[in-house]
């Protein structure tokens, strides 16, 4: 019981952080039709800023100034390399995008070396926030859970209140219309991918500590980001939220409790085969949950796509 | 389809590139190892060990067989199986006649295949391999053949040195089993359960898992189950950022025992433990860095270090690789011949400058040396890792490892 | 650019299965059907060419890197029976031709079998299993184009790469399967020892899918596939299933992916399980694209720029992977009909005659370009150099020059030629754009 307990604070942190780069993705996604490879890279570059900050100045500035810097950096993307090669259609963008992702890449390679970075989390939340049965939970993650609140609730907040959130969900829909209205439809485009890929290096500067900073760390996240998004349906940020806790909590559980198919089988009645070692069906009697525990989000995507094409929360249908 | 003619080109240019050094007179090593991509620190850092080696054992003392120079090529294999096959039939065409690999078993499984393949079908141009760091028991056991010989200890003699040393602990009941599902993991895996069981009946194995290799972008969940578990120990033969990621997590949530593990040092990881990890993380390795062992091995890592201020000398077969080769050249009286290369390797006795007596098993390939348990600290470290002021300090050491151990290698000689 | 903003022009709202697909309003994205009779002239220049290179290549490592471009070549133009032709964006095609070659790795391990059929026709078991996938996951996927089909294809090809790890029965873990060629039925006496047999074999295949696909893209089936790319709806008027079209198409491309992976089990004997996952899927559209999806013979000069990128390239330089991505960046950018949009805008000028008048503004500003991205290239390796060589080795060798990378003196000549080579081909760009313009407007000089 208390695990479980532990597990959903643990599985909260993963969800969270995943949310933070899904929702700016999703944003992204929706309003111009970009599939933004390149989306984990600016997480990697919000964790080397803020590395390389925190160098010179601590934690705090380099969570202050990195996203910024990834912000400026994406915006000047959208309006120097994305503009462009949009006049061409979406495969050239997603090509594009694809092509960053393997620039920025060895890039950070060229420049940081190829070895992981020392970098670690202010001393200040180097203390154990509390501990349940034995398990603690690091303050730090505790400063992640309220960082990612309050990032979604700021950006509910801009989205839905604010005048700017009306003109940026009006342009999501009808782009020509807003622009014959006066307003600066690109200008707008490029804000919404600088404060999307923002997000995204905040993400990368709150996670560098806990999970590595590397020149793989962008691609060991792949492509669960986009599994995230099209879970939630594009363009929800509702929808991302929930497909990101989901997949937080079941990876997380799924690895925590060792499910074995065998018993499964068992269960609803298959009974094991003998000389299981000279059956060709072996491997998959003996999966268990933490073998599979990543792949999951993959297989609720499939699934979902098949019986509900719009995603969880997707206003769109096919 | 004028498009074709590029093939011309292309080929052309191949051409340019297979015949350059095709006749030069020095003896050319493939190091074909990732040199770009996740993986190309330690196949960079694994490259710059072995050119030093090359110069400094044999190149600056004139050379082997009346002055031929060890020249060692580095080819990115991007550690991609295809690639890496690819790569040997360029050094091939260069000349070369050794190769040298370490990093991942899948490669070295594609590579002794193929070895074996091409030696057999093309006996004029026939090559060794020289497996510096894949340890899976299979080279030199099920997969084993005349022309691969591995100079680090396989995971099962790793394993075996492991468990005398934890079986002597009468502190731990508990052990605690994690790695990554493929077959070195699996191997781990086995060796550990049953070598604990005969050496430590009493030993409980409360936890043996696997978890997907590369993929796991938060371990948390793992090292909440060994946290609760209970476990005395941990015993990981993750390696990479895996280890680096695992390690953390597990120190972290609140573990304090011993972390054993294969791959726990060097590129970045020492320095990213740091303090954290001192007392905790334990490192199995042939080859003693702290204390020095030898004034040679002093002077030896003083002049690495010279040349290159960031690099680390994490592995020590690499010299030893070397050293050996260039003795078994100078013992053959060829360097063309490989069959008389290898025949002089096989069952030869080597003195390392890094302790102790090396010997190539001739039934397998495999060579017995002593293994170390080092730990990770920055108390008596006379030769730090990463440029950190943390190093690993040689705790116990099993002389001759597995000597006697039994292969099941049936190995067919030309 | 111009003050109109191309964005607006996309359709905003748009039914997320048209947002990414190959755009047929764009001429750089559409297959162009050619015409209905077909030209010998190319394929038997093809082959004699193939068929002579050996002979001028001997070495065996030019045959590898020659097999391996041949490989990829049937690869990328399977890939681009769905992409070109069909508007269909796959992340995850690497499967077919993986599950493809590993069934052939084991029908090379069933020796008795094996050694009843010739080695020739392994291609077509890798091709049957291919497509026995492609039928199963293409049942569902088909159903929808765009996105949706886009992220099935991304999601079933994560989960086949997961499986290769933890089904070891069929996929062999991360060591894979291996087998022996040689035990095949001799074929005329030839036991495929060589490289050189290997590479007759696999010129062979080339030549045969190019043809067979080349002959499908003129089909109805494939001239449908050209229809529901650009326009389901009035497809579906015409009487067709956009959906069935879909289908077949993906079928017949999971074919060709699968003879694709056998031709890769006979030349390397050994598959693994970075034959299906998301980087090879990725690397293929990246060729795909590279070479040009506009065009059929637009993947084969992808496939053969690729691959030297990849293996001659990273024998020189362990940035390879950067120029790699500088260049998919420049292509996508000032190029998006990749290489083949590139040779085939110089078509008009040939056919007015006015293709000679390109020359020289070519030779002044492509000729200084070149030297000032080469400079680029010096500036880039000095720097990598500086940075990361070894104390006292400060010698290093680029352009078959060698100097001292801590001197001044290089990094002054490789800037400066950087510098005067892009300004001049700042400087005479105008003259080209207005050469180029003269070249392609029809009538007499003025």
């Amino acid at each position: 019981m208390d695990l479980i307990l532990v597990n959903l604070i643990d599985g909260l942190v993963t969800g969270l952080l995943l949310f933070m780069l899904s929702a700016g993705l999703t944003l992204i996604f929706s309003m111009m039709g970009v599939l933004n490879f390149a989306h984990a890279s600016f997480y990697m570059l919000g964790a080397y800023f803020a590395y390389q900050i925190s160098i010179a100045l601590g934690f705090w500035m380099g969570l202050l100034i990195a996203p910024l810097l990834v912000g400026v950096i994406g915006a000047g993307v959208e309006r120097y390399g994305l503009r462009r090669v949009h006049q061409y259609g979406h495969v050239p963008e997603l090509i594009f995008t694809f092509g960053l992702a393997l620039l920025i890449e060895e890039l950070v390679q060229f420049i940081w070396g190829k070895n992981q970075m020392p970098y670690n989390g202010p001393e200040i939340l180097n203390f154990t926030a509390f501990a349940i049965s034995g398990n603690s939970i690091p303050a730090y993650k505790i400063f992640m859970i309220f960082i990612s609140v309050g990032i979604f609730l700021g950006l509910l907040y801009v989205l839905t209140k604010t005048r700017v959130g009306m003109i940026i969900q009006a342009a999501l829909s009808y782009p020509r219309t807003v622009e014959a209205l006066g307003h600066n439809v690109p200008l707008i485009f490029m804000g919404v991918f600088g404060v999307g890929t923002a997000l995204a290096g905040v993400a990368g500067v709150i996670a560098g500590p806990v999970l590595g900073t590397f020149p793989g760390m962008a691609f060991v996240l792949g492509s669960i980001v986009f599994v995230t998004i099209v879970i939630g349906g594009l363009g929800s940020l509702w929808g991302a939220l929930v497909a990101s806790l989901l997949i937080g909590w079941i990876t997380t559980f799924a690895k925590s409790y060792n499910i074995e198919m065998e018993d499964i089988l068992n269960g609803i009645g298959i009974s094991t085969p003998e000389n299981l070692d000279d059956n060709i069906f072996r491997d998959f009697w003996s999966l268990t949950s933490p073998q599979i525990a990543d792949i999951l989000p993959y297989i609720l995507m499939v699934l979902i796509l098949i019986f509900r094409p719009a995603g969880l929360f997707g206003k769109r249908i096919q | 389809m004028k498009n074709i003619t590029k093939l011309g080109a292309v080929s052309a240019l191949s051409l340019i590139i297979g015949a350059s050094a095709a006749f030069a007179e020095d003896i050319k090593v493939a190091f074909i190892d990732p040199l770009s991509g996740p993986f190309a620190s330690t196949g960079t850092n694994g490259l710059h060990q072995f050119e030093f080696a090359a110069d400094y054992m044999v190149n600056e003392k004139g050379g082997l067989l009346d002055g031929k120079k060890i020249e060692v090529v580095g080819f990115d294999n991007k550690i991609s199986p295809k690639e890496s096959l690819i790569q040997l039939q360029v050094a091939i065409d260069q000349g070369v006649r050794f190769v040298v690999q370490g990093n991942s078993s899948g490669v070295a499984n594609a590579l002794t295949e193929a070895i074996d393949k091409h030696n057999r079908r093309n006996p004029d141009s026939r090559v060794l391999f020289l497996n510096y760091a894949a340890v899976d028991p299979a080279l030199t056991n099920d997969k084993c053949n005349f022309w691969h010989f591995r100079f680090d200890a396989n995971s099962d003699i790793k394993m075996d040195a492991l468990t005398d040393v934890i079986a002597a602990d009468d502190e731990v009941k508990k052990i605690y089993v994690i790695g990554q599902d493929y077959s070195f993991g699996k191997a781990v895996s086995a060796a550990a359960n049953s070598m604990l069981k005969a050496k430590r009946p009493d030993i409980e194995i409360v936890g043996d898992e696997l978890h997907p290799i590369g993929k796991v972008k938060d371990f948390t969940p793992y090292s909440r189950k060994i946290v609760s578990s209970g476990a005395d120990a941990v015993i990981t033969g993750n390696w990479g950022a895996d280890m680096l990621g695992l390690g953390r997590s597990i120190i972290e949530n609140g573990f304090t025992g011993p972390i054993y593990t294969y791959y726990g040092a060097g590129s970045g990881m020492t320095a990213a433990f740091g303090d954290s990890g001192k007392g905790i993380i334990r490192l199995i390795s042939e080859g003693q860095v702290n204390p020095p062992p030898t004034p040679e091995a002093s002077a030896y890592y003083d002049a690495f270090s010279a040349k290159y201020p960031e690099g680390n000398i994490d592995q020590t077969r690499i010299s030893n690789t070397i050293g050996m080769l260039a003795a078994a050249i100078e013992k053959a009286g060829t360097a063309d011949d490989v069959v008389a290369v290898a025949n002089a390797l096989e069952g030869m006795e080597y003195e390392s400058m890094w302790g102790g007596t090396l010997f190539m098993r001739p039934n397998d390939h495999q060579l017995i040396q002593d293994m170390h348990i080092a730990a990770h600290t920055n108390e008596g470290i006379t030769y730090t890792f990463d440029s950190s002021d943390y190093g690993v300090l040689v705790e116990s050491t099993v002389e001759m490892a597995s000597k006697d151990s039994e292969s099941s290698c049936e190995m067919k000689r030309p | 650019m111009t003050n109109k903003d191309p964005r607006t022009d996309i359709p905003k709202g748009a039914k997320p299965s048209e947002q990414i697909m190959t755009d047929p309003s764009k001429a750089s994205e559409r297959m162009r059907a050619g015409s209905m009779t077909l030209t010998l002239v190319p394929w038997v220049v093809a082959a004699v060419l193939l068929a002579i290179l050996p002979q001028l290549f001997t070495n065996n490592s030019a045959l590898t890197i020659m097999n391996q471009m041949s490989i990829t070549i049937v690869f990328a133009l399977a890939y681009n029976m769905l992409l070109g032709q069909g508007g269909m964006l796959s992340f995850g095609h690497a499967v077919y031709a993986g599950v493809g070659g590993f069934a052939c790795m084991h029908i090379m391990n069933m020796s008795d079998f094996f050694a009843s059929i010739p080695l020739v026709i392994l291609p077509v078991f890798g091709g049957l299993f291919g497509m026995g996938l492609a039928m199963i996951v293409g049942s569902f996927s088909t159903r929808s184009a765009g996105t949706v089909f886009a992220m099935i294809s991304l999601g079933v090809g994560e989960l086949i790469a997961a499986c290769s790890v933890i089904i070891v029965a069929f996929f062999g873990g991360e060591e894979g399967v291996s087998g022996d060629r040689t035990y095949a039925q001799p074929f005329f006496g030839v036991e495929f020892l060589q490289q050189e047999e290997v590479y007759y074999l696999t010129a062979a295949w080339v030549i045969i899918s190019a043809a067979l696909m080349y002959l499908w893209s003129r089909t109805p089936v494939g001239r449908m596939a050209n229809a529901v790319r650009d326009n389901p709806e009035r497809a579906e008027f015409l009487g067709y299933s956009s959906r069935w079209v879909r289908y077949y198409s993906f079928v017949a491309s999971g074919f060709f992916a699968g003879v694709a992976g056998g031709l890769f089990a006979i030349n390397y004997e050994i598959l693994t399980e970075e034959n299906l996952n998301t980087a090879s899927s990725g690397v293929i559209l990246l060729v795909t694209f590279l070479g040009g999806v506009g065009f059929f013979f637009g993947p084969i000069i992808g496939a053969i720029a690729f691959t030297l990128l990849q293996t001659v390239l990273s024998l020189s330089t362990e940035l390879w992977a950067f120029y790699a991505g500088s260049l998919f960046l420049a292509t996508v950018m000032f190029f998006p009909g990749g290489l083949a949009g590139l040779i085939m805008m110089h078509v008009p000028a040939f056919k007015l005659g006015k293709a000679g008048k390109l020359v020289m503004p070519y030779i002044k500003t492509l000729l200084p370009g070149a030297i000032g991205i080469l400079g680029l290239a010096a500036l880039v390796e000095m720097t990598f150099h500086y940075r990361h060589a070894a104390t006292g080795d400060d010698e290093m060798t680029i352009f078959w020059t060698t100097f001292d990378s801590h001197s001044l003196m290089p990094w002054i000549i490789a800037g400066a030629l950087t510098l005067i080579g892009l300004g001049i081909a700042r400087a005479t760009a105008p003259a080209l754009k207005d050469a180029w313009s003269e070249a392609n407007s029809a009538g007499g000089a003025s």
